[in-house]
């Protein structure tokens, strides 16, 4: 199950939105151990292309710097899917190498816009899993207390 | 010359768990080499018919060896090369 701050979703969905026809992209950091992830970081798409991503390799590497120094980790990789619904495809999983990220993909196609999944994807297969969207000031510190 | 060579997750396996490792070389493509002696098995997750992987950034410092002279860029003893997998999709 993905536990994401309703502000992150919303977050999201702008980007995608703002960003529609080319494909957006993105990651939310957070501490190892923790369940919700505390910082949403949008990402360049340097394929700049409405049927491919890839975080743009400068901003990649600063943003893994920062990670490093604050002791952060990947916790989710989205992107949007600008013709298609929020299902991974072969690329995706063929490209996704973190078993222990979430990847979350929404559509901005006719259809199913705003439609949100998120999958864990490990050895070549994707795994549809839950959404539990929360409201930072309310559950936030609990969650973070239980870790 | 010996220089830090920054290691991803996903290749740790590979470098008995170690994030930073200490390499030889005076270009990239010879740091690849000497890393491949240390490391077995690293070389062909970092190229592909002799290029950079497409989906592994390789930076020197904090630039990206795709903008400089690719395999032939050349490194100094206080650089320090970072290895990440792309994040990438369709």
């Amino acid at each position: 199950m993905l536990t994401i701050l309703d502000t992150h979703v919303e977050a999201i969905l702008e980007q995608a939105f703002a960003e529609h026809p080319v494909e957006a992209c993105g990651l939310i950091l957070g501490k190892k151990g923790q369940r919700t992830p505390h910082r949403l970081v949008p990402m360049e798409n340097a394929a700049r292309s409405e049927t491919f991503f890839q975080f743009d390799p400068k901003q990649q590497f600063k943003v893994w710097e920062e990670m490093d120094d604050q002791e952060e980790v990947p916790m989710v990789f989205y992107h949007s899917h600008t013709g298609s619904r929020a299902f991974p495809s072969k690329e995706d999983i063929h490209h996704a190498w973190d078993p222990e990220a979430h990847y979350v993909l929404v559509s901005t196609a006719e259809g199913r816009p705003g439609e949100i999944r998120s999958y864990r994807i490990i050895n070549d297969k994707a795994i549809e899993e839950t959404i539990r969207v929360i409201h930072q000031s309310n559950d936030a510190p609990g969650e973070n207390h239980a870790g | 010359m010996p220089v830090k060579v920054k290691i991803p997750t996903i290749l740790r396996t590979l470098t008995d768990e170690q994030k930073e490792v200490v390499s030889e070389g005076a270009t990239i493509r010879e740091v690849i080499e000497s890393l491949e002696s240390q490391y077995p098995g690293i070389r062909e997750r970092l190229l592909k018919n002799d290029e950079v992987h497409k989906f592994m950034n390789i930076y020197v410092n904090e630039d990206d060896i795709r903008f400089k002279d690719q395999l032939a860029t050349t490194v100094q003893q206080s650089d320090t090369i970072t290895i990440l997998p792309a994040v990438a999709g369709g």
